[in-house]
């Protein structure tokens, strides 16, 4: 009950031209799907400058929260915050002594440009002063950022975190 | 003190690995056994050795030596002692530690088996083990060290090291920060170490494939040593995505289990190539085929291996952006880019004697199948690294930084997984070599006709989402073709040896465990894949704030806010606990405490569900926020997950299925001689 009919190139190439179709099914699949959820990582000075060009796309946008900026409506579920811009480059965040120092500055700094964002949405754990938003969604007329992703990151420094030490000779 | 003896304990265990890997060099090339086996003896000498070093570390921990940079970071006064001691694989230095520890266990043991046959392997394995052992001794010795003690330097900085820098004075903390909060949960104190497990029984098999290339060995002994070793891997390896994915449902608050975070894939990605191994190097057992294949995803899965041991070491909240600043990232892929180039080129200079015994004949041959499931899965694994390495590559060629999140992965991978499915429906029905279209397609039609009333049932029901009838169709597919080949070989067992059917198959399952396993597996998949479409396809949620005695409506549901209390607890926590009724079709069922923790230390909340679990689905009640003065108002966030917990329970199976598939044959040899001997009592 074998069908060894074909010789072994004949075999060869049908294997290959199958194989073939599958790594373009793959391909396909993953060029498309970049193509419908692909999504700019902007900061906010880029995001300036880009202006109307991204204004009808979802865009991602990272940034420093401004602690006193912070309002949250209960009842309508909506948070409202400022980020200020940090920049993306990880040397230039190395060189200003690592992503806290870098989002502690962002905030202190009167000229960094800043976004208004608008959040509907329960108020995230780790939303606090200083910390990394990360928003996904996009720019209306007004300028204001509606983020429908909100991720948070609070990156950690050993010389603010050990508390009540104390000193010995 | 402790500290001191510590490091030195891992300094020791770094100078005996490398120890072991120049004798065993020099032993097997010079070919002088005697100094193999001094290598072999300095292996097994590593584990004892950095268990002092863990040991240390355990002991600083557990009595809060807090003037250690590593303990004051991970631990505090208030932690329960367990916690404390998992600490140890709780931030990077100690987790490093632990994966060494672990790999020392894990190729001490492996070198303890009997030799006889393939002792010119052995030298091998020392060297290939040790390497990886002392490469990540180096990384805790020279850049991430867990003794380091804290100090105060002139100009005000606090930093670790072992020695006192020059003016510097010695920091006694009165505690630590303690652990992160998120990780205070029982999964996460088995979560890592499962995964861990995992990513360091799979240096195992590469080891000794990487002995068979040197050694000149063209057969699949290699394979077939470490036949369980793989599966081990792979089992404590799943166990940990499922662990995993429980933590974050329990956890993390977002109603899901698994967020394709990088971390995630990082775990994931070895896994991927881990399954397809297992699948080809059946072909290669039983048709000496796909041997350059099987080496190339050894190869693959040791560099995601330690890809994911430094992706995944340090929990969920470590992110893309803050490993990079750590001395070790570069390290890291150097070591990987080595241990690649130098194993490809080791495969290329075998290439020729690697050569196949058989040819693929039929497209729908069993070994046809199993390629094709390497091909899903490898597609599967492309559009992984895809997302990961995209925003880089578009920052490379367009100057702007793009990025792909869940919906990426979730539209690409979907037809590959549900092609995996269709294959695991059809491959078991298939014959090594001869199968055909014609003979594969007499044996699928009916199972496929049976399984149609699940689609059937639904479009009647009133569902009309494509992807998701179609997904369940598949699953019952593969659920009747597994069920039917249990039947069909137990009656045929139960036939020939006039056995009863539970017994034929007890019996059946019993003599040929890696496919029946293999088969549990399977199920467990479909439950899992019945889950996963139920919560990805039906999951409902809604939020909204509530006054004491209003009600909130999802679905069948009624959800009503009854009380609220906030208290302080003894380990440091201020806590928010909601009380709320939940009525399904107007009737009380349940009573849930959706609560939210602040922890004072950390100045940290973390939000714990409510949540009212049956098998047809979730009720997940999130408590939001409240008004803490007046403590009128509360806000709930709600989800509806259907069918979630058919991924728990089918994880179940899962695994229950790799036990069975990897639960210790008798030694083939013993068996032999046990055979003889009761032959010959026969006789007798």
């Amino acid at each position: 009950m074998t069908n060894l009919s074909t010789t072994p190139k004949a075999g060869r190439a049908k294997f290959l031209v199958g194989g073939l179709l599958i790594v373009a099914a793959v391909v396909y699949l993953i060029a498309s799907s970049t193509q419908a959820s692909a999504q700019y990582y902007l900061t906010i000075d880029e995001l300036k400058a880009r202006g109307d060009e991204v204004s009808d796309r979802d865009i991602k946008i990272s940034g420093a929260v401004d602690g006193e900026t912070i309002s949250y409506d209960a009842q309508s579920l909506t948070l409202k915050f400022t980020i200020a811009n940090v920049p993306a480059d990880l040397d230039e965040i190395e060189e200003e002594g690592g992503l806290a120092e870098v989002l502690h500055n962002a905030v202190m700094d009167p000229t960094a440009s800043r976004l208004n964002v608008v959040y509907e949405g329960p108020m995230p754990d780790l939303l606090r002063d200083e910390a990394q938003a990360i928003v996904t969604g996009r720019l209306d007329s007004d300028g204001v950022f509606h983020a429908y992703e909100l991720l948070l990151k609070c990156p950690t420094r050993y010389e603010e975190e050990i508390p009540l030490q104390s000193e010995q000779g | 003190m402790i500290a001191n003896f510590g490091y030195f304990a891992l300094i020791i265990t770094f100078i005996t690995a490398l120890y072991g890997v120049g004798v065993a060099a020099y032993g097997a090339t010079q070919h002088k056994p005697a100094y193999v086996e001094s290598a072999r003896r300095a292996m097994l000498l590593t584990w004892p050795l950095i268990t002092l070093a863990a040991l240390a570390l355990i002991t600083l921990l557990i009595n809060g030596h807090y003037e250690i940079r590593y303990v004051a970071s991970v631990t505090s006064s208030t932690m329960p002692t367990y916690l404390k001691v998992t600490a140890l694989w709780g931030g990077q230095e100690g987790s490093l530690v632990f994966w060494a520890w672990l790999m020392s266990a894990f190729a001490s043991a492996a070198s303890l088996r009997k030799w006889q046959r393939d002792r010119e392997m052995l030298p091998w394995i020392v060297v290939v083990t040790m390497i990886t052992l002392a490469f990540f001794l180096s990384l805790v010795i020279f850049f991430e060290n867990p003794f380091a003690r804290l100090w105060l330097t002139t100009d005000g900085q606090q930093v670790g090291a072992m020695l006192q820098p020059a003016g510097a004075r010695a920091l006694f903390p009165a505690d630590g920060q303690g652990l992160n909060p998120l990780l205070r949960h029982p999964g996460m104190v088995i979560h890592p170490p499962m995964l861990y497990l995992g990513f360091v029984s799979f240096v195992i098999p590469y080891a000794f494939a990487m002995a068979a290339l040197i050694t000149k060995r063209s057969d699949d002994r290699w394979i077939r040593i470490t036949r369980r070793w793989t599966l081990v891997a792979w089992l404590f390896l799943s166990l940990g995505l499922i662990l995993g994915g429980r933590w974050a449902y329990d956890v993390l608050g977002w109603g899901g289990y698994w967020g394709w975070d990088p971390v995630e894939i990082a775990a994931f990605m070895p896994w991927l190539t881990g399954t397809a191994f297992l699948h080809s190097v059946m072909v290669q057992e039983k048709k000496g085929m796909l041997k350059h294949w099987n080496m190339i995803l050894i190869i693959l899965t040791y560099a995601l291996v330690i890809f994911g041991t430094f992706l995944t070491r340090s929990g969920v909240l470590s992110s893309v952006h803050a490993f990079a600043q750590s001395a070790i990232g570069p390290l890291f892929f150097l070591f990987i880019g080595v241990t690649s180039i130098t194993s490809l080129l080791l495969l290329g200079r075998r290439w020729s004697i690697l050569k196949s015994e058989n040819q693929l004949g039929s497209m729908f041959s069993r070994e046809a199948l199993f390629l094709l499931n390497n091909l899903l899965f490898m597609g599967i694994l492309a559009v992984c690294f895809w997302g990961v390495i995209f925003p880089l590559i578009s920052e490379l060629v367009t100057g702007a930084k793009v990025t792909v999140g869940p919906p990426f992965y979730e539209r690409a991978t979907s037809p590959l997984w549900l092609g995996l499915l269709l294959l695991m429906g059809v491959a078991p029905l298939s014959a090594y070599a001869s199968s055909t279209i014609k003979t594969i397609g007499r044996a699928v039609w009916k199972p496929a006709l049976v399984s149609l009333i699940v689609p059937i049932a639904l479009v009647v029901g009133g569902y009309t989402n494509i992807g998701a009838i179609l997904g369940y169709w598949l699953a019952a597919f593969v659920a009747v073709v597994t069920l039917y080949e249990f039947w069909r070989g137990s009656i045929a067992r139960s036939r020939r040896h006039a056995e009863s059917l539970p017994l034929a198959f007890w019996r059946l399952a019993g003599r040929n465990r890696r496919r029946y396993g293999g088969y549990v597996i399977h199920l467990g998949v479909v439950l899992m894949a019945i889950g996963i479409i139920g919560i990805e396809v039906f999951q409902t949620e809604t939020q909204a704030t509530l006054a004491r005695g209003e009600q909130l409506t999802l679905g069948r549901y009624v959800m009503t806010y009854d009380a609220l209390s906030q208290f302080d607890t003894p380990d440091g926590r201020n806590v928010a606990r909601a009380v709320v009724s939940i009525y399904r079709d107007g009737k009380l069922v349940d009573e849930l405490y959706p609560r939210k923790d602040f922890y004072y230390a950390s100045q940290q909340p973390m939000t714990i569900p409510g949540v009212r679990s049956t098998l047809e689905d979730d009720f997940y009640v999130l408590l939001v926020g409240w008004e803490p003065i007046a403590q009128q108002g509360a806000t709930f966030k709600v989800y509806h997950n259907p069918l979630v917990n058919f991924v728990w329970f089918g994880g179940f199976v899962f695994i229950l299925g790799t036990l069975v598939a990897a639960w210790p044959d008798q030694d083939p040899e013993t068996a032999r001689i046990r055979k003889r001997r009761q032959t010959s009592l026969a006789r007798a």
